[in-house]
């Protein structure tokens, strides 16, 4: 535990201002992580030839994609303001990057998905004549679409790290070493997860090797981060956060559990697979919600600041004895 | 983005001008501030920014709280027991009264011990801003002044600024539906409309006591150091420069102030740094991430071949 | 001064930062305290004693400038022998009359001046049976500006060793002698230790080489005593040699950005433009006797030629109406009754005396002291006026006032008929401004006023003209002084009549000979023969050469640091008064560092940075006949010109109605008995018994208990007097959006007060609430072996619909008590009780003040005894009314 800091500030005021994001960012967070991973999985479903594990994934991606984006829309309040940011292209900002990354992967998520789509519908017969040379045009460019979308997919699983830990933000930013890991594992057990709730027992190998390896890294990597954020480690355990980050160890811990546990079980394969699903949405709600907590108190800006000045008027003190 | 910490930077080049001016920024002297809040009124009437609430914060003679997309300039007022000695951080206070302050004895005896501090507080203008790196769409840029302006017509309203700066200066304006300029991100432009037709910014401008202090930053910090001279040679030992370190977190503060108590006690963080110092950083983290994640997928698939 | 002058302020700013030392003395720690050397917190209405403590300090330790104290002062002039001061007649002068309430003032005056009647005495009505209301009617001292009263005496009897006991100088040192530190801090709560550090700054930072500057505003001149606290730092000044000296002077903070300008060409009830007093019903039947009682043409000193400013100014008035023959037309000005200043005229309106009022940049709803009296009296209006930038509380009382909620008032009673008009504000219209240091500049129009907003000018021009059109026909006598009025200014397009003009007329103008229509350069021009006109004679100058020298910005660094071409300042351009004090006797300055104006002999005149206050070649040695007036009466060293004897008075002999020398009396209101004498307050202090003017008990009187606090009132940087021009705006309202109350934390605790939380303040008026702010800014006193808690109120809020903020107002809480001199309220200080939470609301809050009221057993007696302990009959004469609560 770390002692009850004894702090300064200007009537208990924060110092910096928390995102004004509301739950849409975690929500794209989670999704993004959903749509990358999937990605992934769907690519490799399609080249060891799984078609539902392929399905569902592509399915996945494709949704998780749109809500992503459309949460990202909702919360920039109307479309064109996306389009805004492709007017340049920033390395520094990493939502630049971020958009960047979105729209190339995009298209090919959308295409492997659409493609996916348009068998769906080609099996009920329901589609026109005229469209069926257009599904396979759909068909033969899904494969080299998803490709691509499954290497983008770990860099959409992967950027928004560093869209939260580029902030001053305590908590988002302290984490910037483990974050990334963090996400992308949470990323991999919920495609994962994704994945052992649509696909067939027999296709759900891989997903369920990525859910499992995920929730590894996801656990272990917040543990890290839990250990080296110090004070900024504090809104992770308290709050609506803390509640979030029990909820997403347990989910993810027991859906992995269950996930190996559970090979033979269409039923119980589902059920781990939801459970990392939400332990993955949990994680990011949880981290996000730290984050913006530690925003709101000044105590996580202004503690681990005085402490490094402290540390430097000793070091220079030092240096100064003879 | 570069390390400031190598050295002093002029950003206004840095960032592509050629016919750059030299580099404005401020000087706010608080030992010298009454807080009459002209400063705040002057910014307002000059960049129009809306009324901020009229809301009683009991926070001593400061109803305006903070800096956000509505106030651009901020008036901190602060009561407290006079400290004679450089202190460190001193115990929890949450600024607000307490009975075990000096003068609250039964007489007046002890009330040469208090002080009341006022401080001017604005957007820093910095020089390795975390603010305008991180802004996706551009609008938020460098001027040829080499200070931090948003361009409202470009700015999305995506927010990311707001939680990148380490001072929390900029936001994003809240309102009804018909606000100027509402849901886009608000802050200090230094008046670049008046440093343009080679005015004073309007907050120095009103301010009586020559408190805010607007010129070219070279000069500007050769005075603030000039100053904390003084004053110690007054007897005021606790008078400190903030952000005037090229070498700190942020390359520096556009502007620079003097301060009579540890930056926190006026609302200030203690040791800011520009986030994106650490951005290669995170962009390496992120890519080992993802290729970690790439190489998972591959051996989910490889690893058990039915 | 940062709260309410911080543009002015960024001057002590700099002189700070080149070494001086600031000391501000007020019972709050405010803005200005936070950036001074030291803050010194007093009880309110204590500063008599503090002052009368430094005065004691400088004579005992023997501190005082002995060559500027024996030259310029009247320090060695003999008193009569039938002067008493207050210590033997337990707190009052000789001559008191317990029962008017009001001062013979003749045992004052100087040794051998006893033939003629002093002025003082001038304007006491000679065949009224003195009662209150003649009492209030007096007010001599202000209605020469502070320039001094008429006196029949050109010379005097000295004792130029000082030794005399009868010497002002020897009278002084007995007279404060018991203003020891010990009694400082018996009176102001002001430790001994700090109380000595302020004497020692302040004496060791005057001198020869040295000045040191008095700074007051209104935390001085709102008391029942207020003359009196200004005299007190006037008597410290002249024993420290710091008056008409660089870096010197008493320097009064002024208000309303004019509010200089309205007492040059007045605004008040009592007199005319340049001070001279308004001519009175029964005393002064002709001009003569109107200028007798003006100067006495046996005085010394500029006064004596009051006779060409009247004129002139008649000739200003009425212009070829105003003829020798008929007295210049002396006739037609309206003479007082009696009392018309603003408290006593909402008291007429009351009684249905009054029809009609016109309010032009003033908010007495919420401004004035009693509000509530301000509102009822309007009530009582036919019609009244209302121009302003916003609809103020006072045009709106009668629907939206505080007594339509308890019922005091019903809008379907109110008869009053209400126009607003549109003012056009400072900025939309062209004049000067005339500041603290008497200069006037002139403020271009900068944009043109929005809507029907229109100047102040534009509305008396036309409405002067349409009253003139009116009664063109009339062949009433009582209309000639309309008819004959000058009302000729040239309009523009807009109707607006020229400022321009306006200001040459107040200059004015050579009427006949070869000079006919040229402007007056100097009021020595003015002649009482009707060759000359002049709307001010003090202003004379301003437009000389037909040049509006108020206009006039040349940039500081472009002149002498007096910088005399930046505006213009009466009289004659001069920067400082009685300026001629800054050279020794001999002419020589007293320092080099602090060189003025001083003699070149060799051009035999007077020369300097500023224009000198003296006749110009009229040598230091010059010395007078015995006994001649005038200006030529004045020696080579009297730099007091305007004085009646060229001496700076450290004693009074006339001009105040309450006392020659400050004394401390406690305020009206007050929980603590003056230690000095029995004699409570000011005897002299104007009081108005009558049941809607309770006051709370004081000093020893049953019921003090009940009213156990002091509170005080004052500004906000943020917002503006009674708020019509800060409550109106956001960006204003928004930095102070409520009223609020400032106290101590231990007075929190003892009354259970939470910050931010709801205070009730009581007096026998009114419960007002306010919210808490609790603050260490605010510090309990130790006076008298007792703990005294003061409390803050800022006065700008007021109950009303229109404004973006609103509030209980804090003058609801005070009473109406004035001083004497000049019917100030005393609104700076009073008592009252503090109670956690709000106050209750509609009929209840009545019920609530008056089973208050009479828990203390207040009746309209209490605090209201002028003498104390009350001699027998003091207040037999006056209308009793209703007496709630348990006796007396
Ligand atoms: N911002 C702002 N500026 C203004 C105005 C405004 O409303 N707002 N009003 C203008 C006008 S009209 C005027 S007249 C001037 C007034 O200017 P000031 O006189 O400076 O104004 P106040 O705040 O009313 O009173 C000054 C101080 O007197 C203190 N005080 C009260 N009682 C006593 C006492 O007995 N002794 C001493 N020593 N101090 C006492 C109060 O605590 C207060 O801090 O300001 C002008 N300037
Ligand atoms: N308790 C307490 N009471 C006090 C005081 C105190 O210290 N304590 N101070 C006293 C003092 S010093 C003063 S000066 C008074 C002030 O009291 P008031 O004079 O009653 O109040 P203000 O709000 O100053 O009123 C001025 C009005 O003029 C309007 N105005 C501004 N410019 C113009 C113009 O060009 N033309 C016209 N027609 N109107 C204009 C403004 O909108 C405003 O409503 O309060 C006095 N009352
Ligand atoms: S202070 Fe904040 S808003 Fe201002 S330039 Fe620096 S990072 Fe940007
Ligand atoms: S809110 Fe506007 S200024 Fe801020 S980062 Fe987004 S686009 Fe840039
Ligand atoms: S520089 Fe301009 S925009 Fe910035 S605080 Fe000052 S007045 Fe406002
Ligand atoms: S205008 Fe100047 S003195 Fe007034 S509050 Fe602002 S910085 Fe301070
Ligand atoms: S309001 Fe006007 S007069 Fe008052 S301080 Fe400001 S500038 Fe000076
Ligand atoms: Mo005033």
């Amino acid at each position: 535990m770390v002692p009850d800091a004894e702090f300064t500030s200007y009537y208990g005021r924060p110092v910096l201002k928390a995102a004004p994001w509301s739950t849409d960012i975690p929500a794209y967070l989670f999704l993004g992580g959903v749509a990358g991973g999937s990605s992934l999985l769907a690519a490799g479903a399609d080249l060891t030839n799984r078609p539902s594990l392929r399905r569902v994934a592509r399915l996945g991606a494709l949704t998780g994609i749109t809500l992503s984006f459309g949460a990202l829309v909702h919360d920039l309040g109307k479309p064109s303001r996306f389009v805004n940011m492709l007017r340049v292209a920033k390395l520094t900002s990493p939502m630049s990057t971020g958009t960047w990354i979105l729209t190339a992967y995009g298209p090919g998520a959308g295409l492997a998905g659409g493609a996916e789509i348009a068998t769906l519908l080609g099996g009920t017969g329901l589609l026109p004549r005229w469209t069926r040379p257009l599904a396979r045009l759909l068909d033969a460019l899904a494969r080299p679409a998803g490709i691509g979308a499954a290497v983008l997919g770990s860099a959409v699983a992967s950027y928004t790290a560093v869209l939260l830990s580029d902030t001053a933000t305590p908590s988002w930013h302290e984490a910037h070493r483990e974050l990334p890991f963090v996400f992308v594992g949470s990323a991999a057990s919920a495609s994962g997860g994704l994945g052992l709730l649509g696909a067939s027992l027999a296709d759900s190998g891989p997903a369920r090797r990525l859910a499992v390896t995920g929730a590894l890294v996801e656990l272990a990597a917040e543990h890290r981060m839990e250990q080296s954020l110090g004070l900024a480690a504090e809104p992770l355990r308290e709050g609506v956060a803390g509640k979030f980050m029990r909820a997403s160890k347990i989910l993810t811990g027991c859906g992995a559990l269950l996930a190996l546990a559970a090979r033979r079980s269409r039923l119980a394969s589902a059920a781990s697979g939801a459970a990392l699903l939400a332990g993955s949405a949990c994680t990011r709600f949880g981290i996000f919600e730290a984050g913006q907590a530690s925003a709101r108190d000044p105590k996580y800006t202004i503690v681990p600041q005085r402490e490094r000045v402290e540390a430097r008027r000793r070091a220079d003190a030092a240096k100064l004895r003879p | 983005m570069s390390d400031q910490r190598h050295g002093p930077v002029d950003p206004a080049s840095a960032a592509g001008w050629t016919d750059n001016q030299p580099r404005k920024g401020f000087f706010t002297d608080t030992s010298i501030c009454i807080g009459c809040k002209a400063c705040e009124v002057a910014c307002k009437e000059w960049n129009g920014v809306p009324e901020d609430g009229l809301n009683l914060l009991g926070s001593s003679y400061d109803n305006t709280g903070a800096l956000g997309a509505s106030t651009w300039r901020h008036v901190a007022f602060i009561e407290q027991p006079a400290n004679t000695a450089v202190s460190s951080a001193g115990p929890v206070s949450l600024g607000m009264p307490s009975s075990v302050l000096p003068g609250a004895g039964s007489d007046g005896e002890s009330r040469t011990d208090f002080r009341w501090l006022m401080s001017s507080d604005v957007c820093k203008h910095c020089t390795s801003a975390a603010c305008l790196d991180v802004c996706p769409t551009g609008s938020l840029f460098r001027t040829e002044f080499g200070t931090v302006v948003v361009q409202e017509d470009i700015c999305n309203g995506c927010g990311y600024c707001v939680p990148a700066c380490p001072f929390g200066v900029i936001d994003r304006r809240i309102g009804e539906q018909g606000t100027k300029n509402v849901g886009i991100a608000q802050k200090c432009t230094l008046c670049y409309d008046r440093l343009g037709a080679g005015q004073t910014p309007a907050c120095a401008q009103a301010c009586p006591t020559e408190s805010i202090q607007y010129g070219d930053l070279d000069e500007l910090r050769d005075r603030a150091h000039g100053r904390v001279e003084q004053l110690h040679a007054a007897g005021v030992p606790q008078a400190r420069l903030y952000l005037d370190d090229p070498a700190d977190g942020i390359g520096g503060g556009g502007a620079l102030f003097l301060l009579l108590d540890e930056p926190e006690v006026y609302g200030l963080p203690p040791d800011p740094v520009a986030t994106t110092r650490d951005l290669p950083q995170m962009w390496k983290n992120a890519g080992m991430a993802a290729l970690g994640l790439l190489a998972a997928a591959a051996a989910a698939f490889a690893g058990g071949r039915r | 001064m940062a709260e309410c002058h911080p543009v002015g302020f960024q001057w002590v700013m700099e002189a700070k930062a080149r070494g001086a030392k600031v000391i501000h003395i007020d019972p709050r720690f405010t803005r200005t305290s936070a950036v001074a050397d030291t803050h010194v917190p007093l009880r309110a209405g204590s500063d008599i004693a503090f002052l009368g403590g430094i005065v004691n300090y400088i004579l005992t330790n023997e501190k005082y400038f002995k060559e500027y104290v024996l030259a310029y002062t009247n320090a060695a002039t003999l008193l009569r022998e039938d002067f008493v001061d207050v210590d033997e007649l337990d707190g009052v002068f000789s001559g008191y009359d317990p029962q008017t309430g009001t001062y013979d003032t003749e045992s004052w005056r100087y040794e051998g001046q006893d033939d003629i009647a002093a002025a003082g005495q001038r304007d006491a009505p000679k065949s009224q049976s003195e009662s209150e209301e003649s009492q209030g009617a007096r007010g001599a001292g202000h209605e020469l500006g502070g320039h001094g009263a008429a006196m029949d005496h050109s010379h005097v009897i000295r004792d130029d060793t000082l030794q005399h006991p009868r010497t002002v100088f020897q009278v002084l040192k007995r007279h404060y002698a018991r203003y020891t530190p010990e009694l400082v801090q018996e009176v102001c709560g002001v430790p001994p230790e700090l109380f000595e550090q302020v004497c020692e700054a302040v004496t060791a930072n005057s001198g020869r080489e040295r000045t040191t500057a008095w700074v007051y505003s209104v935390g001085w001149t709102h008391h029942t005593v207020g003359v009196q606290y200004i005299r007190g730092s006037a008597i410290i000044q002249l024993l420290l040699g710091n008056i008409g000296r660089p870096g010197g002077g008493i320097l009064a903070l002024r208000g309303h950005a004019s509010i200089q300008g309205s007492t040059d060409i007045p605004t008040l009830f009592n007199l005319l433009p340049g001070y001279l007093p308004m001519p009175k019903v029964d005393q002064h039947d002709t001009l003569d006797d109107y200028l007798q009682t003006v100067s006495s043409k046996q005085q010394k000193g500029f006064w004596t030629a009051a006779d060409t400013y009247m004129v002139s100014l008649l000739k200003s008035y009425w212009g070829d109406a105003a003829t020798e023959e008929n007295d210049f037309a002396f006739d037609y000005l309206p003479k007082l009754t009696g009392d018309h200043g603003t408290y006593q005229t909402v008291m007429d309106m009351l009684e249905d005396k009054v029809e009609g009022y016109f309010l032009l940049g003033q908010n007495p709803a919420v401004g004035s002291a009693h509000g509530k009296m301000q509102r009822l009296g309007m009530a009582h209006l036919k019609w009244l006026v209302v121009r302003d930038l916003n609809m103020i509380e006072s045009a709106t009382f009668w629907k939206d006032s505080p007594e339509i909620e308890t019922g005091e008032l019903a809008t379907t009673d109110i008869a009053t008929e209400v126009f607003f008009f549109p003012a056009a504000s400072h900025v939309e219209k062209d004049g000067t401004f005339t500041q603290t240091q008497r200069v006037l500049q002139w403020h271009h129009k900068a944009v043109e006023p929005p809507g029907d907003c229109r100047s102040e000018l534009h509305f008396f021009y036309h409405l002067g003209r349409k009253l003139r059109e009116r009664l063109a026909e009339s062949t009433l006598e009582r209309d000639r002084p309309l008819q004959d009025l000058t009302w000729d200014y040239p309009v523009d397009k807009m109707g607006d009549p020229s400022a321009e003009a306006v200001l040459a007329e107040i200059n004015g103008k050579h009427l006949t000979g070869e000079k006919a229509n040229q402007p007056l350069s100097s009021y020595t021009e003015m002649k009482a023969d009707g060759s000359t006109s002049g709307g001010c004679w003090i202003y004379t100058g301003v437009y000389a050469d037909g040049v509006n020298q108020s206009a006039r910005r040349k940039p500081g660094r472009e002149q002498n640091w007096v910088a005399p071409e930046w505006g213009w300042a009466w009289p004659a351009n001069r920067r400082t008064l009685y300026n001629r004090a800054s050279a020794d006797p001999d002419g020589k300055p007293w320092s080099e560092r602090k060189a003025y104006v001083w003699w070149d002999a060799d051009q035999h005149k007077w020369t300097g940075h500023d224009i000198p206050d003296f006749v110009v070649d009229k040598a230091p040695s010059y010395r007078p006949e015995p006994g001649t007036p005038g200006p030529e009466g004045l020696a080579g060293d009297d730099p007091f010109i305007m004085q009646a004897d060229g001496k700076a008075w450290l004693f009074a002999p006339a001009g105040l109605l309450d006392g020659p020398l400050p004394s401390h009396y406690e305020p009206h209101e007050s929980p603590v008995s003056n230690p000095l004498y029995r004699q409570q307050a000011n005897p002299t202090r104007q009081v108005f018994r009558r049941p809607d003017n309770f006051s709370n008990p004081s000093g020893g009187e049953p019921g003090v208990e009940l009213y156990p606090y002091v509170f005080t009132t004052y500004r906000l940087t943020e917002h503006h007097t009674a708020g019509g021009m800060s409550r109106w705006l956001p960006y204003l309202a928004e930095l102070q959006p409520e009223f609020f109350c400032e106290i101590s934390p231990e007075l929190a605790r003892e009354r259970k007060l939470e910050h931010l939380g709801w205070a009730t303040i009581i007096t026998a008026r009114t419960a007002i609430e306010a919210r808490v702010m609790v603050t260490d800014r605010v510090v309990p006193l130790r006076v008298g072996g007792r703990v005294i808690h003061q409390i803050g109120l800022p006065y700008h809020w007021g109950v009303g619909g229109s404004a973006l903020t609103k509030g209980d107002s804090a003058n609801d809480l005070f009473g109406v008590t004035l001083d004497p001199n000049v019917h100030i309220q005393e609104s700076k200080v009073a008592s009252c009780d503090i109670q956690p939470g709000r106050r209750p609301t509609g009929p209840a809050l009545i019920a609530f003040v008056a089973a208050h009221r009479a828990r203390a057993g207040i009746t309209i007696q209490t605090g209201n005894e002028q003498r104390t302990p009350p001699s027998v009959g003091d207040d037999d004469h006056d209308n009793r009314g209703e007496q709630p609560g348990a006796g007396r």
